[in-house]
């Protein structure tokens, strides 16, 4: 039953976000003002340096993009449009290595000046060839180009020094915004960090620090027609609590980042059919990563076991109906061509549906490394979902192994600074979480060269797997390799152990219509197509 | 009614008894005595004691498992039978199927642990520092009086979280954060009653004598100025507590999945609060009333010992 | 008098300087930046040289003692510095929320002493009688429930009541608006927290007024009074309820410098921007500057209320200034 069940939600999930209710396709109504609660701060307003979704619910609608995740069909991780550009999003000439997008000429910054080529070379520099002192927080997605010119005024050429499958997604990053080189050139490169002069649907009004972030309709925005809206109210609300409630007594209309299963019951079951949710697999996940450095945890053995010993199945099961996970699923994005399926799934450690024979094959491996467990586990001082999955994986240990786990928990900084700079940990909750989904770029987690890697291990099979992965140009050969090196960092050698992936969802006020779901919080949140059914 | 001249006459009377009751009655009679006399603190002490037996008797009061989770049962409606152990869920179960009667008279324990631990070593250091300072005044005094200036300039929860940020998290953690603001309040009001003592003829008589400081600090000194003492040392006891259910509801205090009231709140108050209730009310019910039995029978001590002490 | 308070001003140099060490090294304890968290700290990816260069940019690279003198320099040249976090000026950042923790502290001091006064006198006056009981079980209901507790159940509460008898389940405002801009939505909004916060604040000053009162009308005046045969409301209102003000007022000055920073736990469930919420996102976020600049704040309001309080005795009790 189990079992069928989670087939059926699978195969229902690919392809689009389950949705529940219905998003009409009414032609779209003008006016009215979107209230929506974000539960995280803005640190400066620069998207070119930030990475916190807490700057691009409230500040993304200002700002227009080269390319977007479409935003009709946000589900699909490679549908990518348009937005600055024209036309469609261009397959690489020359073998890959060269790509030339035509610029709209309607395009206009929020201070009257016309968008040109030169801006979006200009903008793309500063992402991309930062100069020394400049932060770019996202430079090394960009490694392949080896130039940006602005062929005339509307039309840009980018030229790769190899061909690569992560150029586009990497080019649909939400947090490309586009400047004015005139502001870059007169400003500087910091003046964005605290002033806005984007061409996107909305004009920043004023930002009440730590409240709330208003905008106005953009009468000159470059897709005639759009916005609907006449504002937004991006309203900041930490507590997921006030967020939950404030949908209920209608003071927001929507949050975008997604709430855990009971409030959304609680929402249906208080507001009924004023309440619309939409659900999506996310593209993030939570990963248990033990320390290769500290004792029992080099022996693979041991890290083996502790992957064994977790029953994802049940967990995915129970843990969904309290916490923002759901999806059993390996190193890919489970809806990804490149996941592995179900059936590729099981053959992994720790993905069995027989848990009892998976932990007994556990029990038997601390036997021969000759290891009673006794260890801390490192965690995150958020509850969603950090501190639920810990709390379970605790148990998990406890049941499957006889393990005594203690949990340690720490707010933000420090956890960072215990994973990054001082390694005292003995297994950690980790997390990886991507916007554009990207897998071949999204995986480098498992790498022993890579920066986020705290494991302090590494596996050399697998980095020289992806070395040939990262070349590979047929998506047949890169399902193959991710297969091989999947098998290798969460099994024969256990890097790091993916537990759930994350599962968004987003109740709303029903009467907020054209607004998709992605897989990601980052994803679709330029809001020029929302609008308001009142 | 009785008019207030009478109550004082009475009071004045009951004084003069209580001395004799000392003398003469039982405890159990002394005891009722008491309890007629100051009701509310009596109630406050019955609550106390029983949460005192529930915290040591805890393995004995209960028959599920305190940690363990059984998802089958997860957020169980009170009265609920769990099919394989024959037991009730009383109270309900949290979103991990633990039963929440057990976790609550579990959570007994880390609550009156971390009240006791806190407010004992508390106000004992803050009795040394506050006799020490006012024995030896001159600089020593000054300097102890200004570092209790700088401590007592925060918040109480202001600093309880910033050290629980220095420290991290845990229940270790947790008493040291809550202790180190009792300190200096009580080092306050000790030694402003110390002063007075030090100015008695018979602690100069004792130094002529050529008695050491410790001796006079620990024979002359310190029993007088118990009362105060153990007035700060009650009135701790409640805001302990309540400290550390509020340094778990933001996440810095004890952690899973040891059961503490706070934790109970900070997972499941919110989150559940409309669909499972029983998660969100118990525990919030128990810290309340220990708080409250803990005041009340605080503010019974200060009525007894001293009652023109003043609570600041 | 003004030796006296110019002697007390000068004490507090020590105390600042004190607490300006103990919050500026206290922090720094904590492992872990500002930086880390901005971009490490969601999951994306996050090059190391770019959190190298954010800590350069912040100074965070500085020796300690650097960045603590220039932390104390601030003060000699009125310059406070800019968030960590936004990158905005800290006096401009404190001075939103400061309006709004001023006026929640505000009303939550008028709660509190609307409710605390006229029980504590009926508690003091009906001393040991089933009302004293009850006001006092009603005073110390109020510390004992955990505020933030007390505040989700007032959310909800009113959620259910509102769509139970009126179809739309309403809330108070999430977003502040000051009061002279639109007096209704603001007080719609800050009503609750000062209500739940006023209740709270009150238990003290209701056993303060109670115990002071009592206090006075057993002292000798107070009996001459009523030996020439004064009715007891004349007694308690003209004569005994005046001379036991004072320490209530001092309790309720204490109360209120609390309130101003201490709040940090209501101002979450009420979404309330305040200083409080700030200080909590600040102590998340490692913004060092911006906490110990608030840290500082709360302390300065803190010891000129005690100073205030301290001056005011001296002021009516002039064996206080010679000791």
């Amino acid at each position: 039953m189990t079992h069928l069940t989670t087939k059926l939600a699978l195969t229902a999930l690919i392809g689009a976000g389950l949705v529940f209710g219905s998003i009409a396709e009414a032609a779209p109504k003008s006016g009215g003002v979107l209230n929506y609660v974000v539960g995280s701060k803005i640190p400066s307003y620069d998207g070119h340096v930030e990475s916190t979704f807490g700057m691009i619910h409230p500040i993304r609608p200002f700002y227009s993009t080269l390319i977007r995740v479409n935003p009709s069909n946000p589900a699909d991780p490679s549908d990518f449009v348009c937005d600055v550009c024209e036309g469609d999003v261009p397959k690489g000439e020359e073998g890959g290595t060269k790509f030339t997008f035509k610029i709209r000429k309607d395009v206009k910054f929020h201070d009257g000046t016309p968008m040109t080529a030169h801006d979006v070379k200009a903008t793309m520099d500063k992402v991309v060839f930062p100069p020394k002192g400049v932060a770019s927080n996202r430079k090394a997605f960009f490694r392949a180009v080896e130039s940006i010119t602005a062929d005339n005024d509307y039309q840009i050429t980018f030229k790769l020094k190899f061909p690569t499958g992560t150029f586009i997604p990497a080019l649909a990053l939400p947090f490309n915004f586009i400047y004015s080189k005139k502001d870059l050139d007169t400003h500087g490169y910091q003046w964005h960090k605290k002033n806005i002069n984007g061409t996107g649907p909305f004009k920043f009004v004023q930002h009440q620090k730590g409240s709330f972030v208003e905008g106005v309709k953009n009468p000159d925005y470059h897709f005639k027609g759009q916005p609907y809206l006449d504002g937004i109210k991006a309203i900041s609300a930490p507590k997921l609590a006030v967020r939950v409630q404030a949908i209920r007594g209608d003071r927001a209309a929507i949050e975008f980042r997604g709430f855990p299963p009971k409030h959304r019951d609680d929402l249906v079951k208080a507001l009924g059919d004023k309440i619309t949710v939409q659900e999506s697999d996310w593209n993030c996940v939570l990963m248990m990563t033990p320390n290769h450095k500290v004792k029992p945890f080099d022996d693979v053995r041991v890290r083996r076991a502790l992957t064994l010993a977790i029953d994802r199945w049940g967990g995915s099961k129970y843990l969904s109906r309290i916490a923002i996970v759901k999806t059993v699923g390996g190193v890919v994005y489970p809806n990804h061509e490149f996941a592995a399926t179900p059936q590729e799934l099981s053959k992994l450690a720790g993905y069995s549906k027989d848990i009892k024979g998976s932990r007994a094959e556990a029990k038997k491996l601390l036997k021969e490394a000759g290891v009673n467990l006794n260890f801390e586990l490192h965690n995150r001082g958020v509850d969603q979902p950090y501190k639920v999955v810990g709390t379970w994986l605790i148990d998990q240990w406890k049941k499957g192994l006889g393990a005594k786990v203690k949990q340690r928990v720490q707010p933000s900084p420090p956890f960072y600074a215990t994973l990054r700079k001082k390694k005292d940990f003995d297994v950690s909750i980790d997390f990886n979480c991507q916007s554009v989904i990207n897998p071949i770029a999204d995986i480098t987690k498992f790498l022993s060269t890579a920066g986020n890697n705290y494991s302090q291990g590494g596996d050399a099979k697998a980095d020289a797997i992806y070395a040939k992965l990262e070349k590979s140009a047929d998506p047949k050969e890169q399902r193959a390799l991710i297969r091989q090196y999947e098998k290798r960092v969460i099994d024969d050698a256990m890097v790091a152990a993916i537990t759930l992936w994350w599962y968004k969802i987003n109740p709303h006020r029903s009467y907020v219509k054209g607004w998709k779901i992605a897989p990601s919080h980052y994803l679709n949140q330029h809001l020029d197509n929302v609008w308001l059914d009142k | 009614m009785t008019p207030p001249s009478e109550t004082a006459a009475a009071e004045i009377e009951v004084e003069a008894d209580f001395e004799e009751l000392a003398e003469k009655k039982p405890w159990y009679i002394r005891t009722i005595e008491m309890a007629r006399q100051q009701p509310l603190a009596a109630s406050g002490f019955v609550i106390i004691i029983i949460m005192l037996l529930m915290a040591i008797f805890a393995d004995l009061l209960t028959f599920f498992p305190s940690e363990d989770n059984d998802l089958e049962y997860m957020l169980a409606e009170p009265g609920t039978i769990h099919s394989d152990l024959e037991l009730t869920f009383l109270l309900g179960a949290d979103q991990f199927g633990r039963d929440l009667l057990t976790r609550i008279v579990y959570g007994a324990r880390t609550a009156l642990f971390v009240g006791f631990t806190c407010a004992i070593i508390g106000s004992t250091l803050g009795l040394i520092l506050g006799v020490a300072s006012a024995y030896f005044g001159g600089w020593f005094d000054l300097v102890v009086q200004r570092v209790v200036d700088v401590v007592m300039a925060f918040p109480l929860i202001i600093l309880a979280l910033a050290v629980v940020a220095t420290l991290g998290p845990g229940t270790q953690n947790v008493i040291i954060a809550i202790t180190i603001p009792f300190i200096p309040q009580c080092a306050r009001v000790v030694r402003s009653n110390a002063l007075a003592i030090r100015e008695i003829p018979y602690v100069d008589a004792a130094r002529a004598l050529g008695f050491s400081n410790a001796r006079i600090i620990m024979r002359h000194m310190v029993p007088n100025v118990m009362a105060p003492y153990l007035i700060m040392l009650t009135s701790f006891l409640g805001q302990a507590i309540l400290l550390e259910a509020s340094l778990s509801y933001l996440g810095m205090g004890v952690q899973e999945p040891t059961p503490a009231w706070g934790l109970m709140l900070q997972g499941g108050a919110e989150e559940f609060a409309e669909s499972a209730p029983w998660v969100a009310i118990w525990p919030g019910v128990a810290i309340s009333l220990a708080v409250f039995a803990f005041n009340l029978f605080g503010d019974g001590v200060r009525d007894t010992l001293d009652p023109k002490l003043r609570s600041r | 008098m003004s030796k006296y308070i110019l002697k007390r001003l000068l004490m507090l140099i020590p105390t600042l300087i004190g607490a300006a060490i103990f919050v500026f090294f206290l922090l720094r304890l904590v492992p872990g930046d500002v930086c880390e968290l901005r971009l490490a700290g969601t999951g994306l990816y996050a090059d190391p040289a770019e959190i190298a260069l954010c800590q350069k940019n912040l100074g965070l690279d500085q020796p300690l003692i650097v960045q603590f003198f220039d932390f104390l320099w601030g003060y000699v040249v009125f310059d406070l510095g800019d968030s960590m976090w936004t990158g905005f000026p800290v006096v401009h950042e404190i001075g939103l929320r400061f309006e709004l923790s001023l006026q929640v502290a505000i009303m939550a001091t008028a709660v509190a002493v609307i409710i605390a006064i006229p029980l504590g006198v009926i508690s003091a006056v009906k001393q040991d009688t089933w009302i004293d009981y009850v006001v006092r079980t009603f005073s110390i209901a109020g510390i004992a429930m955990p505020s933030f507790w007390l505040g989700i159940l007032i959310i909800l509460g009113l959620l259910i009541s509102t769509q139970h008898f009126f179809g739309e389940p309403w809330m108070p405002p999430i977003d502040y608006v000051p009061i002279w801009e639109d007096p209704m939505r603001n007080l719609s909004q800050l009503i609750w927290p000062a209500v739940a916060t006023g209740y709270r604040y009150s238990a003290v000053a209701t056993r303060m007024t109670r115990s002071a009162l009592l206090e006075v009308l057993r002292e000798d005046y107070v009996r001459t009074a009523r030996a020439k045969g004064l009715i007891e409301k004349i007694i308690i209102n003209r004569h005994a309820l005046k001379n036991s003000l004072l320490p209530v007022v001092t309790i309720i000055a204490i109360e209120f410098a609390f309130l101003m920073g201490g709040l940090v736990v209501t101002e979450q469930v009420f979404n309330l921007n305040g200083l409080g919420k700030l200080f909590v996102e600040s102590v998340g976020a490692q913004d060092f500057n911006m906490t110990q600049q608030l840290v500082m704040l709360v302390v300065v309001i803190f010891v000129f209320t005690n100073l205030f309080v301290d001056v005011l005795y001296a002021w009516l009790d002039p064996r206080i200034r010679y000791s």
